[in-house]
């Protein structure tokens, strides 16, 4: 079948029964969404189909047919950083980083669809991804930069 | 003195080199954990060697290069890599700049260096320590007799910069041993017994073997894996083939509801706690105290609780003509190998264990175990690599868990509302379960239990040495004019323990840190000014002041009750590594019983900084995570077997749920760094112990403090 991943058409030879992260990460070798449960329960999967968040760890790849995917990989545009990524950076939104992919998907979901969400709306959105090392305090400080940048234009 | 990393590592050529690409790279034996420590050791040589942060790479344990430092554990690594490094690059610097003046004809005191070129002052000659020393390797030990800059020429330790290496994490690019894809590779999976000491009956691997992509089922006693040409394949595979076995033997669970019943009732080892020590001592008995007017007893209980690490373990194993490679986020290379040499009956020379970075273990998870798996199975498939990753239901129900405790706590307060006599017993099983290399019959690797013949698992012993396990932070750093510590070690387990973040500190320090606000209370004192009275230590008034003052601690009295409430406490790390204050504010909702953290301030002082930002996130990260422990975090189990198998039956701490947190550093420029990446954990459980009591008057001495225990002390009639 074929798979429309950050912006190319790749063709791949699999069950259409797989799930699709393992698409990701076997097929594709695109290793940035993680596997953290395979139950829909941490987020670390998470990736954008026509721009909504999905979790890839259950979903079977034949219903992402057509669609457009985008993974972490994909996010920074013509090798330059999303606004989300960089306030990471300046931030030092991470410790070991496993969590971080799937949040900044989150992330750009949410910002995409409600371009100046309040601080509740943002917690509600990450609330369903887990980081275990304690970072959410950073992780919330730079999704507040990005917005007081939006803000500001 | 020598630190004992450079005694055991000498040669300076094993800590750093000079590349002819104008990089250097540092070599260390310990691991990047997620805890910063590439970053830290990166700005020591980038320091002392007076090149720019982004020449320098820093290349983690691996038996094949570089120093062996044994484990990442202990919030050590600053001060044993760290020092070693500092004096193997302040040494180089010297012999570097022998050099520089002997090319440019000038006195090496005159040079001047910036960021690897160096300078005759007053002339025009230039070089660098790459043109003069790139690709050459340094010859014989570190003296440790060249000295490091001193504070005041600082240009990197203490201020702010990057972390390195943030941007391959946020573009998806960084590679963790989950990830890693050789050519060839193929995908592993076991088949775990629904419980310890289940044995395999019979399995039916013939269905399993037709399935799409299976390349070998393997069955050695009661382990078994599967491989597979794609992990999905694997995972089906293992699903299948876990339904067709049969088990039998698994011994029953304790009820829940009598473990720490059982706890008391058991035979233990019990041992005096002096200046942080046990010792094989008689146990002293509890004697009256003159000048008591009131004496306060209070016990304390923690759960099991896991590490629960976001990405189950991992591991990558290569066999190639005989010898083994493998890829692992263990935190002791060296030793690791060690214990596989013995499991797999291989000599340890063909084995190289190389590290690679994993998601955040915060001690002693399934990282070792899986090496282990992935290497049984790489040795039945020479020549393919290997990839092995739990389940999360494997690593729920597998990994080690930070072992149940119980602290008894008795002190008498004089007329005054001084502490005249203190006794703190703790009670718990061993904390320290790691993997140790232990003869071809015990090892602490869980497939060695399985398979045929069995090596069995390691008998947990009584660790005396000062703060070890148990008994850490067990011994209060209050003056009090009279002590008692007691360790009770208890050697039979329901469930497999091990190391977790701050092992027995977290909940001694809950224990004593929520037993000074009661006695605080009890001589009707401010719960700060009570624990200044009985501190004499300047560095440990500071920080507690700080977190404070950072807060708005109001100290007047005030009704309680409110459902708002005010919490502090303070421990130095084993005594002996950062002092940290934690002090919060909460909210206790009435209708839900849950405790709504809203503004936590950690202040703390670990000596020299190295790195602020760095330094923050761990004391941070660690507030967050302790404070998901306390709030939140049980091992359930029912006779019949374990209940928290997943995030839905072992919940943690979510992004609606974490407060605030600021972070006060204090400066100690030219005091020796100290380890920081544990200290906020048992001062926040046992600050939000005290704001509960703020709030409404009821005292929580059982983790975790979940709604329901909420009402229960509610309901509770007597006296808090």
């Amino acid at each position: 079948m074929e798979l429309r991943v950050n912006g190319a058409l790749r063709s791949v030879e699999v069950d259409p029964s797989t799930p699709l992260l393992w698409v990701l990460r076997d097929e594709l070798g695109l290793t940035g969404a993680k596997y953290g449960c395979g139950l829909e329960q941490c987020g670390a999967c998470a990736v954008l189909c026509d721009g909504r968040k999905v979790l890839s760890c259950v979903a079977p790849v034949g219903e992402f047919a057509g669609r457009a995917i985008t993974t972490i990989e994909g996010l920074a545009q013509d090798g330059e950083l999303d606004a989300l990524q960089r306030a990471f950076v300046i931030e030092q939104a991470a410790q070991c980083g496993y969590c971080v992919p799937g949040i900044l998907i989150a992330a750009k979901a949410l910002l995409d669809e409600k371009p100046l969400p309040d601080e509740a709306e943002i917690r509600a959105a990450l609330a369903p991804h887990l980081c275990r090392c304690g970072t959410h305090p950073r992780m919330l400080r730079a999704l507040r930069r990005v917005l007081a940048e939006r803000a500001r234009r | 003195m020598i630190p004992p990393s450079l005694q055991r590592n000498p040669e300076l050529d094993t800590w750093l080199r000079i590349e002819a690409d104008g990089s250097v790279t540092v070599y260390t034996g310990k691991v990047e954990l997620g805890q910063g420590l590439k970053t830290a050791l990166a700005r020591i040589a980038a320091e002392e060697l007076d090149v720019s942060l982004a020449r320098v790479r820093v290349r983690t344990a691996d038996t094949a290069a570089g120093p062996d430092e044994l484990y990442t554990v202990g919030s050590n690594s600053l001060e044993e890599s760290g020092t070693a490094l500092r004096l193997a690059a302040a040494e180089a610097r010297e012999r570097l700049l022998e050099l520089a003046a002997a090319e440019l004809g000038a006195p090496a005191s005159a040079l001047r260096v910036e960021d690897g070129t160096v300078r005759a002052p007053g002339t025009d000659r230039v070089t660098s320590w790459f043109a003069l020393f790139g690709g050459r390797r340094f010859e014989g030990k570190v003296g440790g007799r060249a000295r490091p800059k001193e504070p005041r020429a600082h240009r990197v330790l203490g201020r702010p910069g990057p972390r390195l290496g943030m941007e391959p994490l946020v573009t998806g690019r960084a590679v963790f041993v989950q990830d890693l894809r050789l050519p060839g590779m193929v995908h592993a999976r076991v088949v775990r017994p629904p419980a310890r000491g289940a044995r395999l009956d019979s399995l039916d691997d013939a269905p399993v073997r037709r399935m799409p992509g299976v390349i070998a089922v393997l069955r050695d006693g009661s382990f078994v894996a599967v491989a597979a040409e794609r992990s999905a394949q694997a995972m089906a595979a293992a699903e299948r083939l876990r339904r067709s076995t049969r088990w039998t033997g698994a011994p029953e669970l304790p009820p829940r509801a009598e473990l720490y019943t059982r706890m008391r009732s058991a035979r233990t080892q019990s041992f005096p706690v002096v200046d942080g020590a046990a010792l094989d001592a008689p146990v002293p008995a509890r004697e009256p105290v003159a000048g008591a007017a009131r004496t306060l007893r209070a016990s304390y209980t923690r759960p099991f609780q896991m590490h629960a690490s976001l990405g189950p373990s991992a591991a990558v194993a290569w066999e190639q003509e005989g010898a083994l490679t493998v890829w692992s986020h263990s935190q002791g290379v060296s030793v690791l190998r060690q214990a596989l040499a013995q499991a797999l009956r291989l000599p340890a020379e063909r084995l190289r264990v190389v590290h690679l970075e994993g998601p955040g273990c915060y001690g002693h998870n399934g990282a070792d175990d899986v090496a282990l798996d992935a290497a049984l199975v790489a040795r039945a498939l020479p020549g393919r690599p290997v990839h092995l990753q739990w389940s999360r239901q494997e690593e729920h129900a597998w990994e080690p868990y930070g072992p149940a405790m119980i602290m008894d706590l008795e002190a008498s307060l004089d007329a005054s509302g001084s502490v005249v006599d203190w006794s703190h017993e703790t009670r718990s099983f061993t904390h320290l379960g790691r993997a140790l290399p232990l003869g071809e019959r015990v090892s602490g690797l869980v497939a060695a239990w399985h398979r045929d013949p069995p090596m069995a698992p390691p008998t947990p012993r009584p660790v005396l040495a000062p703060h070890m396990g148990i008994h850490r932070n067990a011994d209060p750093l209050y003056a009090f004019p009279r002590r008692r510590v007691v360790k009770h070690f208890l050697d039979s387990s329901p469930f497999r323990t091990s190391s977790l973040r701050s092992l027995g500190a977290y909940a001694n320090v809950f224990a004593l840190e929520s037993f000074m606000d009661e006695l605080a209370h009890a001589a009707a004192a401010d719960p700060v000014e009570f624990r200044l009275r009985h501190l004499e230590d300047p560095r440990a008034r500071e920080v507690i002041r700080a977190a404070a003052e950072r807060l708005g601690w109001r100290a007047e009295p005030r009704p309680r009750g409110s459902g708002r409430g005010q919490g502090l406490a303070f421990a130095r790390y084993k005594n002996q590594k950062a002092w940290c204050a934690v002090a919060l504010e909460l909210r206790v909702d009435d209708a839900s019983a849950a405790i709504r953290l809203e503004r936590a301030v950690v202040a703390a002082d670990a000596g020299q900084i190295v790195d602020p930002d760095g330094l923050a996130n761990q004391l941070e990260g660690g507030l967050v995570q302790a404070a998901s422990w306390t709030l939140k975090e049980e091992v359930r189990f029912e006779r019949d077997g374990l209940r928290s198998v997943d995030w839905d039956t072992y919940p943690i701490l979510r992004f609606d749920e974490v407060p605030e947190v600021e972070t006060v550093l204090l400066e100690r420029p030219g005091e020796p760094w100290l380890g920081a990446g544990e200290a906020s954990q048992g001062p926040t459980a046992a600050a939000i112990a005290n704001a509960v009591f703020d709030a409404t008057g009821l005292r929580l001495r059982d983790l975790p403090f979940t709604p329901e225990r909420m009402r229960a002390a509610a309901l509770d009639t007597s006296p808090a």
